[in-house]
């Protein structure tokens, strides 16, 4: 680094507001909507309230955000999600209420089930060089027909044999419920991973420039393969949890999840065109789209009109986050 | 000569940054003025303010004598203004025709008129290019061709090149010569853009050097040398742009390559290139150098054909295998190939050899990567403010600066450069060919691609002339010369010739 130039120089000492934004703008929004609630509704900065929302965050859009987030890193999309975590709650109850394998085996079998479903949608992605937004929508059509298939469109209660499992789904460690630690931990490692990993520098890298990365000698498909068959298991797991909180397995768990969670990774500020994006800030965007639901649901806003202001949110958040990547240019 | 157009004392700032500070410039109709200066001196940004694409800060635009502002780029074509950049800006699943017309699709055309038009626009110009083909399957030098009839599609009195002959072959940048004699006998101003000094004093009238954004001065042509003109950029004396050449020890064949075949460019190409040997592939544009490197390298499929690596025979499919054998590829495409350009200097210095700063379970060493992307940085004279800036942010020549500090991290003995000095200005082209003699003083083997007649001449110990995806023959230095490189080139189409 022998010398810094002028022009450099100076672009430093200017504040980089496009930057700030891009940086900080969800926890912007995140806060905005916190000090929004609180004022409007009392009982919003409740204890219950909270952990409530860290619920439903955890079995929604949560865990499914970090699988997300590294799909849409590499630049694809993966919209088989919801319907790959109904076939995981299904499984789940199936695989306790009449399999006889134990709690243990039944979930662990239902994540690879869930990472096969990504393993099919990405091995057409990253070898065939398939479009990843036809490939998911297929898998999200087998998925869900799967899953109505092995739960012949009933609700499948897991019994007796679930109990560890229904525990897990109501328990609490340190003051907060289990499957919402679980949610952190999976950020944590998901944030791990992205950050201080090889793997994790590479799938940010082939976002924004694959073919640069294949020309620097790396293989790219399998880096694209895994992260599918990562947000397979991940959606596997937001189902078994689901399947935790209400004792029964139901094929109608995750219908439009999938949109949910696209729209928190990208109010999380993700680039949709790949290679921006972090875990953090993905972790923001899902509690902002667990907030935006809760706080609807505190003011009594009915269900119908609760869609049209979710759509009106995600537009201006969108705004903002997009008028940060304009201003760089 | 009538004046065409007069900037005074333009400024642009952006932020902080002063991009111009003053610039007076100055076009009469039927000239060609040459606009020279290293990269970051500011003659794209003057360009972009005379095309409506920026506003300036401050200072005046007169054509004819009267002052105009442009809000937009329509703005100052509605005045005759084109500017044909460095990038094309072509839509590339259009027409020909399309794309030459697009401007004024709005009125009902028939597409045989179109096509009609759009074809005498293009033999004016002296090509044959089929106005229905789709505009990406066109080589670059018939884009630009395109790009040209698209400007002469309307009126115009001011044309910008920027850069024009960087991607065309010697061959191709005469005939664009040719059209700007053309363009000028009509009353046109050219302002021509170019790094190539050779060229820019043969075919323009007046020269004006530009350094940090400021005017160093304007003079004819034919009162300007390289030299002059190269100390006039640089505000200092080079003595030589190319280092000197030490001995070198020449050892044992490091790449061979027997019997490549890969579609039509590559046919049958056998050669090898020794430890501590440079070896030039020369040729026109389009006629296999590229698809050869990619070829080896593993970047395209290959047909049939061998690729030796220290005399081990290489099995080279994908790049990532190349890699491994000990072949890196700086290719020609900087920006789509070379560098991820939105990462830092420092992700993209160490991605083609990652083992190198990872521990077992995979996770980065970051301190050691610093260290190490640090050093090498401090040795390829890499100028930029740290090493977390992203690419993006750096010159043409220090990007590739980049993308060579890369393949010095991955250590491989075969280094392939595609136009490596492509878009990079004076002083890093003089440290691009001392880093180049650099690799081959350690014993690695070097394969140089280039379009630049002088650049492999002054570089190579030899030099292999390729054409139509064969190889023609190979020059030794005696023999060094435009001439005898462009008649290999064609050998065989002028026998063809005759034959028929």
């Amino acid at each position: 680094m022998t010398a810094v130039t002028e022009a450099v120089a100076q672009e430093k000492r200017r504040f980089d507001f496009a930057g700030f934004i891009q940086r900080f703008g969800t926890l912007g929004i995140f806060l905005a909507l916190v000090v929004a609630a609180s004022i409007w509704s009392p009982s919003f900065l409740t204890k219950p309230n909270i952990l409530n929302v860290l619920r439903q965050v955890a079995s929604g859009a949560g865990i499914m955000a970090v699988g997300m987030l590294y799909v849409i890193l590499t630049r694809g999309i993966d919209l088989s999600v919801g319907s790959v975590a109904s076939l995981g709650c299904v499984l789940s109850a199936y695989f306790i209420a009449f399999s006889g394998y134990g709690v243990a085996t039944s979930v662990a079998l239902v994540i690879v089930s869930g990472a096969v479903c990504g393993l099919v949608t990405g091995a057409f992605v990253a070898y065939l060089r398939l479009p990843s937004f036809v490939m998911s929508l297929a898998m999200m059509a087998i998925a869900r027909g799967l899953s109505l298939i092995i739960s012949a469109g009933r609700p499948i209660p897991i019994g007796d044999g679930g109990d560890a499992l229904a525990d897990f789904g109501s328990g609490f460690f340190l003051g907060l419920p289990e499957p919402v630690i679980l949610m952190f931990a999976v950020f944590l490692a998901g944030g791990v991973v992205l950050n201080f990993t090889r793997f994790g520098r590479i799938i940010k890298a082939i976002g924004s420039n694959e073919e640069a990365v294949r020309l620097s000698g790396i293989a790219v498909p399998r880096y694209v393969l895994a992260v599918y068959v990562i947000s397979g298991a991940l959606a596997a797991v937001a189902g078994i949890i689901s399947t935790s909180r209400t004792g029964v397995g139901s094929a109608q768990v995750g219908v439009g999840a999938e949109l949910n969670v696209i729209a928190a990774v990208v109010i999380g500020g993700a680039s949709l065109m790949g290679g921006r994006g972090g875990v953090i800030n993905t972790l923001l965007g899902a509690l902002v789209m667990g907030m935006i639901a809760n706080i609807m649901n505190l003011a009594g806003v009915p269900g119908y009109h609760q869609q049209v202001y979710m759509g009106l949110i995600i537009v201006i958040a969108m705004l903002i986050q997009y008028s940060a990547g304009s201003l760089k240019r | 000569m009538a004046e065409l157009a007069r900037l005074t004392a333009i400024t642009k700032s952006f932020g902080g940054v002063r991009a111009l500070r003053g610039v007076d410039f100055d076009l009469r109709s039927g000239e060609t003025h040459a606009l020279i200066g290293e990269n970051g001196a500011g003659k794209s940004t003057l360009m972009r303010v005379l095309g409506g694409e920026m506003a300036p800060s401050s200072g005046e635009i007169r054509l004819d004598g009267e002052r105009v502002d442009f809000r937009n780029p329509r703005a100052a074509r509605a005045h005759g203004i084109a500017i044909i950049h460095q990038e094309l800006a072509l839509a590339p699943d259009l027409s020909v025709a399309e794309n030459i017309f697009l401007g004024d699709l709005s009125r009902v055309i028939s597409w045989g008129a179109l096509r009609r038009r759009a074809k005498e626009l293009i033999d004016a110009l002296g090509f044959d290019i089929d106005p229905a083909r789709r505009v990406s399957s066109l080589a670059v030098a018939h884009q630009q061709v395109v790009e040209i009839a698209k400007a002469l599609s309307r009126k115009l009195k001011i044309i910008v090149f920027d850069e024009p002959t960087a991607v065309l072959s010697t061959q191709d940048a005469e005939r664009l010569h040719a059209i700007i004699a053309k363009l000028r006998a009509d009353g046109v101003g050219v302002i021509y853009i170019s790094h190539r000094l050779e060229e820019v004093l043969s075919i323009a009238d007046r020269v004006t050097v530009m350094k940090d954004g400021q005017v160093v001065g304007t003079k004819a042509a034919s009162d300007l040398t390289i030299d002059e003109a190269i100390r006039m950029m640089v505000g200092r004396p080079i003595a030589a742009l190319f280092p000197e050449k030490r001995p070198r020890k020449i050892g044992a064949a490091r790449l061979e390559a027997r019997h490549l075949r890969s579609g039509r460019l590559v046919r049958d190409v056998s050669f090898s290139v020794r430890a501590g040997e440079i070896v030039g592939l020369g040729g026109l544009v389009g006629s296999g150098r590229t698809e050869v490197a990619r070829v080896i390298f593993g970047a395209d499929a290959r047909e049939s054909g061998t690729i030796v690596v220290n005399g081990e025979e290489a099995r080279v499919r994908t790049p990532k295998e190349a890699v491994e054998a000990g072949v890196c590829l700086v290719p020609e495409d900087r920006k789509l190939h070379g560098v991820v350009i939105d990462a830092p200097i420092r992700v993209n210095a160490t991605m083609a050899r990652l083992s190198a700063v990872v521990n077992g379970l995979g996770f980065l060493k970051f301190g050691l990567e610093r260290q190490m992307v640090t050093e090498l940085g401090a040795s390829l004279k890499l100028k930029a403010a740290h090493i977390d800036a992203p690419v993006s942010s750096l010159s043409g020549g220090n990007q590739q600066k980049v993308v060579l500090a890369k393949w010095f991290h991955a250590g491989g003995d075969v280094i392939i450069l595609d136009e490596p000095t492509r878009g990079v200005d004076v002083g890093a082209k003089s440290e691009i060919y001392g880093i180049v003699l650099k690799l081959a003083e350690q014993g690695k083997a070097v394969l140089i691609i280039s379009s630049e007649h002088q650049e492999l001449f002054g570089l190579c110990d030899r030099v292999l002339v390729m054409g139509e995806g064969e190889l023609r023959g190979e020059l030794a230095p005696p023999d060094y010369s435009e001439e005898n490189l462009l008649s290999l080139a064609f050998a065989r189409r002028t026998q063809q010739t005759e034959g028929a």
